[in-house]
């Protein structure tokens, strides 16, 4: 990053002169940007400079300076590094101006950003809280906000650590539960807002005079227990006849709070927290958060771990797509029996997970600087079995079943289009951005670990349908084994760990924005820290949430039926949509 | 099949055996009852996943009855909490209880379902799904191996096993009541606890005052 804000250093600082200046702290980066003008920053750093691709938006709550500052990650489509923009505002006040028109892509990230944080994003056109409800008091990942349970600001707590006594946390609540409610506060009264500002904002059908037929509109909820939505998330639809006229995603039923818990933990902490993020990639978690805490403390795993981290990666990877295409074909109709394939070959990567780490989904694998520990003797063997014999045999099987399939082709082909200009300026990513014909993948347009050494290529559709997206996982799937196959030839031995390892580490001051490809797209990881063993902000952007900003886009005019499919085709998990 | 449905101590013929069974009401009501539990079609959080696992071919749940997953809770026996449950979940995971017809069980996997797990802390979870539905199986682990998964079911057969029709409350006058459906507030709020609520808020003790001191 640093050689492009040299290149751009008094470029920028000259283009817009007393709005604009470097960010001097120690350990930070990019540009300090004057609110007033941050909307004109953005359009010119997006039209004249390249940078379309938003990736992150994130609020901090530095509460010592009563600063709240708003945090801005751009790339560009075309690849290479990138570049970080700040603006501050008062904490009492908040307020910044939206860059939704600029890069829609922030339209889900600022609605957080308010309902986390409490920053007013002025122009936003739906700013409502995203993850709790309507109703909700206060803003929690504010600094001085308090959960029902708060102990401490940091751990470890004093009740837990070192030899004194355990005290339970519900004890100490008056209300002898995870709950807190303001003073003279009388339930009874309390009328709950249900969804009345949900449903207002939904787009409504207007007829004109001269049609033939006129039909009702009506408002379908979808979720949050619905078979098709993988979990707990909630589609609010509005229909005529069977048409989409709009589309509203609602999220926050599995919202369990990770960055606030996460501002608690030590650094090491989080590692298995980030393993319940995606809980279907574990493995591609915890790598970019131990590459954003990495950059921080400035050191970089041996030779032997970085194989062994990315071999694992790429078996997430597929272990991922496989379960993508499974359930995807279960939202089409095919109940059971492809996914049934699917899994039988998940199950082969599961042990090789299990034999590494001890567990088959929640790894907790990475370390700073390195891995937790050597594999096991016959794991790489099993690993070379898979990657030679088995998986590209298998994957193919599944193509030939699936891929011609007259169903498949019938259900996914031309639903939920999504161009390529969309597609970016939504700020989507893996397999999503794509298949809409932009070849952007983290691996090749800023490596990170030793992606460089290896060849494969990147798997692109140009339809940018959920068709392309189905066989966009499918030729991603075989790059990945072609990756694990060249990383087991090469993988030397020597130690995994740099360093002695430590549970508590530390981490100098500054902030580190490391992001991975995951399976399910850009994963990254914004972290700010203080000197102390905690982070002071730990944001995670997380590619099913962002990607889901695209999907009323992908829906609209379809049939209801199609939302299904699009919503498969994205491959959501709830675990990192809420956080 | 048969299996642990002849009562002790009625001969059966030898040439009998296999097509005669003598047995009691409870033990073949039980009996039909333990190996036909169809769970709810629904994943909550991480757990789920274990639970696509069992139900896929290496561990392969239909063995015990419950490969038949219903998404509509009016058909389905069982409510298999598989993971962390929040606040803004809670109203809508009751009001599928609710729907669900007698008999019906609740089977809490994992730490989050049990007790809140590593996610108790969270101003948004839930600790444990006890506090509002009535669980008959806990299933430690984070999450449980698809083996601590069978593992709980077949606890839970063996519960069936133990039921009694004289005893049973479905069976019992008058339908059961349903569990109030919890309110979306400034915080979550549980009906059946509105007079403590308010208790509290109008004359907080002195550790509230205190917490309060500090935050101010």
């Amino acid at each position: 990053m640093s050689e492009q804000v040299m290149e751009f250093g008094t470029d920028l600082g000259e283009r817009f002169p007393e709005i604009v200046t470097v960010d001097t702290r120690q350990g930070y980066e990019g540009y300090l940007v004057k609110p007033e003008k941050l909307v004109d920053f953005a359009t010119e750093l997006r039209d004249k400079l390249g940078y379309d691709y938003l990736s992150s938006v994130t609020g901090v709550d530095y509460l010592p300076e009563n600063q709240m500052e708003v945090v801005y990650h751009v790339f560009k489509s075309t690849g290479g590094s990138g570049l970080v923009f700040k603006t501050q505002t008062p904490r009492d006040q908040a307020s910044v101006p939206s860059l939704v028109h600029v890069y829609p892509g922030a339209e889900l990230q600022e609605r957080e950003a308010w309902d986390l944080l409490g920053i007013r994003f002025e122009g936003h056109p739906d700013l409502r809280r995203i993850l709790m409800w309507e109703g909700f008091e206060g803003h929690p990942l504010r600094k001085d906000w308090k959960e029902a349970y708060y102990e401490e600001d940091t751990k470890p707590f004093k009740s837990r650590w070192p030899s004194g006594e355990i005290h339970r946390v519900e004890e100490k609540n008056p209300f002898k539960g995870n709950l807190h409610y303001p003073a003279h506060f009388d339930p009874e009264k309390w009328t709950p807002d249900g969804d009345a500002a949900l449903y207002s904002t939904l787009a409504k059908v207007e007829h004109k005079p001269g049609d033939d037929m006129v039909t009702d509109q009506i408002v379908v909820n979808m979720g949050p227990q619905h078979p098709s939505t993988h979990g707990v998330f909630r589609m609010v639809v509005t229909l005529e006849g069977e048409t989409i006229t709009d589309l509203k995603p609602v999220m926050g039923y599995l919202h369990r709070n990770h960055e606030k818990i996460g501002e608690r933990n030590t650094f090491l902490m989080n590692m298995p927290y980030t393993d319940r993020l995606d809980y279907l990639s574990s493995m591609s978690n915890n790598f970019g958060y131990a590459l954003a805490v990495e950059k921080l403390m400035g050191v970089r795993p041996p030779e032997r771990a970085e194989y062994i981290r990315v071999i694992m990666a790429e078996l997430t990877r597929l272990s991922n797509h496989l379960m993508a295409i499974g359930a995807l074909l279960n939202d089409l109709g095919a109940f059971f029996t492809p996914i049934m394939y699917a899994l039988q070959e998940r199950e082969f990567i599961m042990d090789i997970f299990e034999a590494v780490s001890g567990s088959r989904m929640m790894c907790n694998y990475f370390r700073f600087g390195g891995v937790a520990r050597d594999l096991p003797e016959d794991v790489l063997e099993k690993v070379r079995r898979l990657a030679f014999e088995r998986l590209l045999r298998q994957i193919d099987e599944l193509d030939t079943y699936l891929t011609k399939n007259e169903i498949v082709r019938f259900r996914c082909e031309g639903v939920g289009v999504l161009t390529p200009v969309q597609a970016i300026a939504f700020s989507t990513c893996g397999p999503v951005l794509r298949a809409s014909g932009v070849p952007y993948d983290v691996r090749r347009a800023d490596p990170y670990s030793i992606y460089d050494r290896f060849d494969f290529d990147v798997a692109v559709g140009y339809h940018g349908d959920a068709y392309d997206r189905y066989l966009v996982r499918i030729e991603e799937m075989r790059q990945s084994v072609r990756i694990i196959q060249q990383a087991v030839q090469q993988i030397p031995e020597g130690p995994v760990m740099e360093g002695k390892p430590q549970y508590q580490v530390r981490v100098p001051a500054g902030e580190a924005y490391g992001r991975v490809e995951g399976p399910k797209g850009e994963l990254g990881y914004y972290v700010v820290s203080t000197g102390k063993p905690n982070p002071w902000r730990y944001h995670v952007r997380a590619p099913s949430f962002i990607n889901l900003t695209a999907l009323a886009t992908m829906c609209k005019g379809g049939k209801v039926a199609d939302s299904v499919v699009n919503l498969g085709s994205i491959d959501i998990v709830l675990g990192e949509t809420d956080r | 099949m048969t299996e642990g449905l002849n009562s002790p101590g009625v001969d059966i013929p030898p040439e009998l055996q296999g097509t005669v069974t003598i047995t009691t009401l409870d033990r073949i009501y039980n009996w039909g009852r333990r190996n036909s539990i169809w769970p709810v079609l629904m994943g909550v959080a991480c757990c789920a996943i274990e639970m696509i696992c069992t139900a896929a071919s290496r561990f392969d749940f239909s063995r015990f009855g419950m490969e038949v997953m219903r998404p509509s809770p009016r058909q389905a026996d069982m409510l298999l909490i598989s993971g962390t449950v929040t606040k803004k979940m809670v109203p809508q995971l009751v009001r599928i209880y609710n729907q669900m017809a007698e008999p019906r069980y609740v089977v809490a996997m994992g730490a989050c379902a049990s007790g809140g797990g590593p996610f108790k802390e969270g101003y948004n979870v839930v600790s444990g799904i006890d506090q509002f539905l009535p669980v008959d199986v806990y299933i430690p682990g984070c999450p449980p191996t698809p083996q601590a998964l069978l593992n709980g079911f077949i606890a839970l057969q063996k519960k069936i096993d133990k039921q009694s029709i004289k005893q049973v409350s479905w069976y019992s006058k008058g339908p059961g009541e349903p569990i109030p459906v919890p309110v979306l507030g400034p915080d979550l709020m549980d009906p059946r606890e509105y007079a403590r609520i308010r208790e509290y808020t109008f004359n907080p003790p002195a550790p509230v005052v205190e917490i309060a001191g500090e935050e101010a």
